[in-house]
């Protein structure tokens, strides 16, 4: 069983949704970066999604834009990136992570050589935001020969027509978008998203994890309620911001700040069902 | 790359959109039924009589087509060897071929029941393009145009607001036309229902690059009658054009590709030099990646981070070229060359004080290369230059290069 079937699986058994972490890797810098993961299983992270830098995110928000900026200008790249994972792993063999980011990075580095490298450092799966089923042959179907989950995006303009495509390469979990639109930037509507859950449920038995645009701990337990996991990623990207200095550097409360946050999210999302 | 020829290099892109290994569908989920949808609805829009009809009496009554293929005898005396023509391009409604492609796309999002036209744009040309015929319609007209830009064209920002459309400044990135691009797809991503992309060049996700070519082809077509009417039934000898993301020379080369002996030249902008940090040439500087929709050479970093590009030309400032661009010069039918800032200016001076014509800082470049290979042709030789924008825009670009002020 994979770390992402184990975790989903443990959860359903408590009755609770999947708490999902959207943090960019190398954000500000890789150091701060990889303590704030490290902090993050024990503030109620289950699934830790970890940012691939880029510098053209068309998916994204102002947030995680520029989060993927600050992690450029620090030095971060998909090497190092995947040398977080390896860190990680060390002393976290359980906790799922999820790379999420854009093909060129990838293409770049050899589709064959980050498939061998990103399951050597203990990736468990890949959002690609660019990468649709149109184009499953460029690295969905050679990263799920590797054992490596490829997690699509499901969004409101996939109608049932084109759902069955969707799901059809679609492994450890399917992400519903929760709204037309980039991250970050408008609100879901909990009953249309508990719909479309249900919609998507009715196709596939893998669990449906929600994001884009779930920002307060209001929002997470809501979506909660509806779907197997919740994804915050822009609230908590600019808790980051916030506690960074004007000048760059991070604030000597920044791990306690964002953690503060990041536990606020996920105590809502966890209790959203008793 | 396969070494052999195909039959025809008119055929693609194949039914994935790829030209060889260029092309595709590189865009999130939420975008790819509107794609699929754009896809039928251009498929079904181009077999019918009335759709290309509408688009020709357009051409023609609005923008001013067929535009002149002029000899440029001062040019040709100057240079020394080959016959110089030009595509008079510039003199279409609004001073570029820009118009050519809005057009079309426009008719389309018409057909598709579409109220709300976005637009991304480097130099302002596609933009005002765009307002233009937006206008025209009555539709609601967007542009995005990185905040850089918006500076140092204001003369089209002024224009696209007379016109009615809504300027956004693109301070995302690094403010220019990238991001002004991925600005546009954001917006895109976000209303859906009633919004549709018109891109200004022959790149984006498929069927654009396709789509695109087709409207521009009406420059190549023209040419060709033209030239045959001129010149006793010949064809060029040689064509070329300049390349940003490269509309205006798949205009032009598209209908002569499986013309054999056509020789065919796109001239990138080398900036600053193809050596140096700073220049807009993709295929002499970059390599194939991802990027907007397509696989094509894009600059870019060892880490697969996108670079910024440089030019003195606003629109030819861009860090990628349309995919089927990328495939012709892997295949070899066309051959890509660059040339700088510097080189371009010159040219810019030449042809207006020899012909008249004050050329966009664009074909200037296209020019500059003519300067390298017109003396060492014959004199019964011919040479197509596709004039693809007016100079108007480019004085204060010119006059501060110069050293003057206006």
């Amino acid at each position: 069983m994979s770390r992402i079937e184990k975790r989903f699986s443990t959860l359903k058994d408590k009755n609770q949704a999947a708490f999902v972490s959207f943090t960019m890797a190398g954000d500000p810098n890789y150091d701060t970066s990889l303590d704030l993961m490290r902090a993050l299983p024990k503030a109620g992270v289950d699934i830790i999604e970890l940012g691939m830098p880029f510098t053209d995110p068309m998916a994204d928000g102002p947030a995680i834009q520029i989060a993927g900026q600050r992690a450029i200008k620090g030095g971060q790249t998909l090497k190092k990136t995947l040398d977080l994972v390896t860190a990680f792993r060390k002393a976290d063999d359980e906790t799922p992570i999820v790379l999420m980011g854009y093909f060129n990075p990838i293409f770049i580095h050899g589709t064959a050589q980050f498939i061998a490298d990103a399951k050597t450092a203990g990736v468990d799966g890949l959002i690609i935001v660019d990468l649709p089923p149109e184009e499953d042959d460029e690295l969905c179907v050679p990263a799920r020969e590797a054992g490596l989950d490829f997690i699509r995006l499901a969004t409101p303009t996939t109608d049932e027509k084109r759902l069955p495509k969707v799901l059809e390469n679609t492994s450890g979990f399917v992400y519903y978008v929760s709204i037309t639109g980039i991250t970050g930037a408008a609100t879901p509507d909990s009953n249309a998203v508990g719909e479309a859950v249900a919609r998507i449920k009715e196709k596939t038995d893998l669990p449906v994890a929600v994001g884009f645009g779930v920002s307060t701990p209001e929002q997470a337990a809501e979506i909660a309620k509806v779907a197997d996991g919740v994804v915050v990623g822009s609230a908590i990207v600019r808790a980051m911001a916030d506690a960074l200095t004007v000048a760059g550097p991070p604030k000597k409360s920044f791990q306690k700040d964002v953690i503060a946050q990041v536990k606020k999210l996920a105590n809502a999302a966890k209790r959203a069902r008793k | 790359m396969t070494a052999h020829a195909p039959n025809s290099f008119r055929t693609g892109p194949d039914e994935k959109g790829r030209f060889g290994t260029f092309g595709g569908r590189f865009v999130a989920e939420t975008l790819m039924p509107l794609i699929l949808e754009l896809e039928d609805a251009y498929n079904e829009a181009r077999q019918e009589k009335n759709f290309k009809a509408e688009m020709e009496n357009l051409w023609r009554n609005y923008v001013g087509r067929p535009s002149p293929l002029y000899f440029a005898p001062r040019l040709t005396e100057h240079y020394g060897g080959a016959k110089i023509y030009l595509k008079r391009d510039e003199l279409n409604h609004t001073g570029a071929h820009k118009i050519n492609n809005v057009l079309g796309q426009i008719l389309l999002a018409r057909r598709m029941g579409k109220t709300r036209i976005i637009a991304e744009t480097g130099a302002g040309q596609h933009g005002v393009a765009t307002a233009t015929v937006c206008a025209k319609f009555g539709l609601k007209c967007v542009v995005y145009m990185g905040a850089t830009d918006v500076e140092r064209q204001k003369p089209n920002v002024f224009r696209m607001k007379l016109l009615g459309a809504e300027v956004v400044p693109v301070t995302s990135g690094r403010s220019t036309l990238k991001d002004a691009m991925n600005e546009a797809l954001r917006d895109w991503v976000t209303n859906v229902d009633d919004t549709f992309y018109c891109i200004g060049t022959v790149a984006g996700p498929h069927p654009y690059p396709a789509m695109v070519r087709d409207f521009q082809s009406v420059i190549g077509w023209e040419a060709k009658g033209q030239m045959k009417h001129a010149e006793n039934g010949r064809l060029p000898d040689v064509l070329i054009a300049c390349i940003g993301g490269g509309s205006n020379a798949m205009g032009l080369f598209h209908p002569f590709l499986d013309d054999k002996d056509v020789r065919i030249i796109g001239v990138e902008a080398g900036g600053k030099g193809v050596d140096t940090n700073e220049h807009a040439a993709s295929i002499a500087g970059g390599r194939p990646g991802v990027l907007h929709g397509n696989r094509t050479y894009l600059l870019q970093d060892e880490d697969g981070q996108i670079q910024e590009a440089h030019s003195i030309s606003a629109g030819l400032d861009y860090p990628g070229i349309g995919p089927e661009h990328s495939w012709l010069n892997d295949m070899k039918r066309v051959e890509y060359v660059s040339v700088t800032d510097t080189e371009a200016l010159e040219a810019f001076q030449l042809c207006c004080e020899m012909e008249g014509i004050i050329p966009a800082l664009e074909p200037a470049h296209a020019l500059a290369h003519v300067s390298k290979i017109a003396p060492e042709m014959d004199k019964d030789q011919i040479l197509l230059l596709n004039m693809c924008g007016r100079g108007d825009k480019d004085i204060f670009t010119v006059a501060d290069a110069l050293g003057t002020e206006i």
